[in-house]
């Protein structure tokens, strides 16, 4: 079996589909004092490990997953509140302390399985692996739009109706009643026949005692009271106030304050810098000299940021010190080009014979595009405190994977797992950034040198230019059409392949296909970025059918449709974006209108949006239509906001979006040369719900690849010119430039 | 060492030349509703009034607001006991994902309702449009700044700084 690695995790997805694997989940909590040690207070009660009940019967979900605007907290504890039939104004939300009791082996788990059903006499087995696998490699991971459909699936649900059970038995046998008699009701137990009633509080204790059923009766879509409600978000106060803690806000008494700055050519070692304080350098702590970058400690971030500024760096020479963007391309180009000519592409899909079909078919579609690398410029900077001292370590920050920051500093410090402390606060936006740890190791080296608390703050400048990229790409695709339209090949090859690993299957009906790809030495450090693959895939593959229903005269709804026969639910999403967008009705001049659809994360996202594109070229995307079906919508108000949020950040990445490289160094420095979508510029967006009852799917991320496409479709219906390179604004769409179709 | 009055409450900060007041706000008094996040004016995250206007505080140098009004977003609501009807539009429309940009985008909201309690959807992205939401919250700050107008036309006070 391939390696597990932390990094294949989250942006791995899930193949299969099917019912949900439910009651193997949880693990009871009383019985593991550790546990208990970790989440609980004298006198609560520990149900499992994913709850506990306090004496004043709040029942408090403890959620292993990081609040970055998603709503998690909220959500998944709807799920464990809904099952277990608790008072919703008393249910508390706990995160889950950075510790290998809480790595998400659910998670793990769906990623590699799917909705895989495992024969029963399995299941502990199974489960036995999983959690031996993630805690091995400290998977505590918020990512791969994963909490809702695992961890809320799979652990919420099973720990809450678990919980609920035994607060059954325990009332049951208490009161010398059946079982089947008792109501569970607002975090009470209520037996009619004897007039008895008995808070979850009263009934925990005892309750705690009895066995934990391993597969517990979940209700059905119709029962829920709270799952598909939209509750007021638990996050929501405090970020209106002002008192909402990022990690950017940690405050520890006798803290200073750090900046960075590492070599602008990726990679280069510090040739020489001065780390002597001169006295002139008021409220400087310290200079020190990383190896790769250079870091400054000060009595505040501006003090720390002007002294880095000021100081004369040479960082050593490398063979990356003159390369560019052209270069990096180009370097794509040929090794695509070597690659095909000796046959070396690595394959991806193949079904039937799309070499031989291409050359008879009745109409060639070709195309080539070109996709840039993307920065992921979160809203707060990347940020880490860190305090070592007495053999201890203890850090402050907003991470998607506590655990792995735990694992990394207990790796750099040589100190025992045990003696690391991780205090996970809000994160200021993660969007893959945030699963990374390079700022938490730089912090942790930065404190080591120190016996005071220091906060690392990088600059924005240093956020843009030193930070793990989405992948520019190359793609080449063919497709052969038959008479009347319609595909008989299909043939992808693109360069740079990462996960989910389905990114680049073509959801329609193509008989012949030949996807592959290869995947060349890169200079640019590759991380998570929104979406992951199918951020490229949903652009590419939904740009070139519009091009394929183009050639064939089709309208490029009905072509889609038409190709979706066998996908009634790809079918179904597409039919509601149709009705509710208004698809075929006329528009202004200058205006188009463009479809795309996309299924990732195990969401349906189809969206269609209107824009105007003046005589001088400049485009306005007035409105997004966007219909989607995960299943069912738990939280549906944050499920709206989740495709709005992946709509605007997919748009802002396609229409000015770019990272470019010049004499090895990332060109662009802050939102004045990496623009993003403000206000002005947003569209107008409606959301659709269908509630299919399918598995259910991620929300995240699914919103966020459909939108380049629908955007660029509707330039080329607007202008008849094809978007064949992002961003956006690199293309000319000047009135002059059009041609008559 | 300089004179700040936040939030009506003086602060005696070292400000050396040139600081910009974020870093006296936030790391000298200790308020850290008001966020980082460009450092050159871009982004808005770091919006606070000073004499009831809205400035860009990670360029405002903390000694030229000396003697002057500052309001960050732990002042805005005059009343401890209850959020200021935008804070309280801000809950009602559920406007926040991450929240990071939010205390900006809110006193940017405050300002605009504060001169023009009646924006329309064009001033309303005029006056918004240099603070950015990387969650694209827009559609949402945009309801929550009609709902805080309305409140704020049936309400018999119309002063809201």
């Amino acid at each position: 079996m391939k390696k597990w690695t932390r990094r294949a995790f989250i942006g791995a997805g899930v193949l299969a589909s099917g019912a949900v694997v439910i009651g193997i989940a949880i693990r009871p909590g009383n019985r593991s004092s550790k546990v208990a040690g970790l989440i609980a207070d004298k006198g609560e009660t520990v149900m499992n490990i994913w709850l506990k009940i306090s004496p004043d019967n709040t029942v408090t979900a403890i959620i292993p997953h990081a609040e970055m605007g998603q709503g998690v907290h909220t959500t998944l504890a709807m799920m464990l509140a809904d099952e277990m039939d608790a008072d919703w104004s008393k249910v508390k939300f706990l995160e889950a302390p950075a510790d290998k009791e809480y790595a998400n082996y659910i998670l793990a788990k769906g990623f590699i399985a799917g909705d895989k059903h495992f024969p029963k006499f399995l299941e502990g087995t199974i489960d036995g692996i999983f959690l031996t696998a993630v805690k091995s490699m400290n998977f505590q991971i918020t990512g791969g739009s994963a909490s809702v459909r695992f961890t809320g699936q799979q652990g919420m649900r099973i720990a809450g109706a678990a919980a609920k059970s035994m607060l059954l038995q325990a009332a049951a046998e208490t009161w010398k009643v059946p079982v089947e008699e008792l109501k569970a009701q607002n975090s009470t137990i209520t037996h009619a026949a004897s007039n008895q009633t008995a808070t979850f509080a009263e009934l925990a204790p005892a309750a705690a005692q009895v066995k934990t059923p391993s597969q517990p009766r979940l209700k059905t879509q119709e029962e829920f009271t709270i799952m598909g409600t939209s509750k007021p978000r638990f996050d929501i106060p405090a970020k209106v106030d002002g008192t909402a803690k990022f990690g950017m806000d940690v405050q520890v008494p006798g803290m200073k304050y750090a900046t960075i700055k590492a070599s602008p050519v990726f990679g280069a070692k510090v040739k020489s810098v001065d780390t002597t304080i001169s006295s002139s350098q008021k409220g400087v702590n310290k200079i020190l000299n990383l190896g790769n970058a250079v870091a400054v400690i000060a009595d505040g971030f501006w003090q720390a940021k002007t002294t880095l500024d000021g100081l004369p760096i040479e960082f050593e020479s490398t063979e990356n010190k003159e390369l560019s963007q052209v270069d990096i391309i180009n370097g794509y180009k040929k090794a695509m080009d070597t690659a095909l000519a000796e046959d070396e592409l690595d394959l991806h899909f193949k079904k039937g014979d799309a070499l031989a079909e291409l050359e008879s078919a009745d109409t060639l579609v070709e195309a080539e595009y070109e996709l840039p690398f993307l920065a992921h410029a979160t809203m707060e900077p990347m940020n880490c405190t860190a305090w070592v001292h007495e053999g201890k370590c203890e850090i402050w920050c907003g991470s998607q994977n506590p655990l792995g920051v735990k694992a990394a500093a207990s790796k750099l410090l040589d100190i025992d797992f045990d003696q690391i402390t991780v205090h996970n606060q809000l994160l200021g936006g993660g969007f893959g950034r945030r699963s990374e740890t390079d700022v938490i190791e730089q912090a942790v080296l930065i404190a080591k040198e120190v016996d005071f608390p220091v906060k690392l703050i990088w600059s924005r400048e240093e956020d843009t230019q030193h930070d793990v990229y989405r992948e520019a790409t190359l793609s080449r695709m063919k497709a052969g059409l038959d008479k009347s339209g319609n595909p008989v090949a299909y043939t992808h090859q693109f360069i740079f392949k990462h996960h989910p690993p389905e990114a680049a299957d073509v959801p329609y009906d193509i008989p012949n296909q030949l996807i592959q790809y290869s995947n060349p030495t890169t200079y640019v450090p590759w991380g998570n970025w929104r979406s992951v693959d199918h951020s490229t895939h949903g652009f590419l593959t939904e740009s070139f059918i519009d091009e394929m229903a183009f050639a064939a005269k089709k309208d490029p709804f009905t072509y889609r449709k038409n190709l979706s026969e066998n996908n009634p639910r790809f079918q179904a999403v597409l039919d509601l974006v149709k009705e509710k967008s208004g698809w075929g009705s006329a528009l202004p001049a200058n205006w188009g209108r463009g479809i795309a659809i996309a299924q990732s994360f195990g969401t349906i996202v189809a969206e269609v949006a209107e824009v105007e594109v003046s005589v001088e070229g400049k485009v306005k995307v007035h409105r997004v239509v966007c219909a989607v079906d995960a299943g069912f919508a738990i939280h549906p108000d944050g499920f709206i906001a989740q495709m709005e949020s992946g709509i605007i950040y997919g748009l802002a990445a396609a229409m000015t979006g770019e990272i470019t490289i010049e004499n090895g160094a990332v060109q662009q420095g802050n939102f004045n040369n990496y623009p993003v979508t403000r206000m002005d510029e947003a569209p107008k967006i409606e959301t659709h719900i269908i509630n299919s009852g399918n598995s259910p799917g991620g929300g995240g991320e699914p919103s966020t690849p459909v939108i380049a496409p629908a955007v660029t479709n509707a330039i080329f219906n607007a202008t008849g010119i094809r978007i064949r390179q992002l961003p956006i604004s690199k293309n000319d769409l000047r009135e002059s430039m059009r041609q008559t179709t | 060492m300089i004179k700040l009055t936040i939030n009506e409450k003086e602060f005696e900060v070292d400000a050396p030349a040139g600081m910009p007041l974020l870093w006296a706000i936030r790391e000298q008094c200790g308020l850290t509703g008001t966020k980082f996040g460009c450092g050159i004016a871009q982004c808005g995250a770091c919006t606070v009034h000073v004499d009831g206007q809205p400035i860009r505080s990670c360029i405002t140098p903390a000694t030229s607001v000396e003697g002057k009004n500052i309001t960050t977003i732990e002042g805005i609501s005059k009343d401890k006991n209850t959020l200021h009807v935008v804070q309280q539009a801000w809950i009602a429309e559920q406007t926040p994902q991450c929240g990071y940009c939010q205390s900006g985008q809110i006193m940017s909201a405050v300002a605009l309702l504060n001169t023009n309690p009646a924006p329309s959807d064009e001033e309303i992205d005029a006056a918004m449009s240099g603070n950015i939401c990387r969650c694209g919250m827009y559609g949402r700050i945009k309801s929550a700044i009609k709902r805080a107008s309305e409140s704020l036309q049936s309400s018999s006070t119309p002063e809201i700084i």
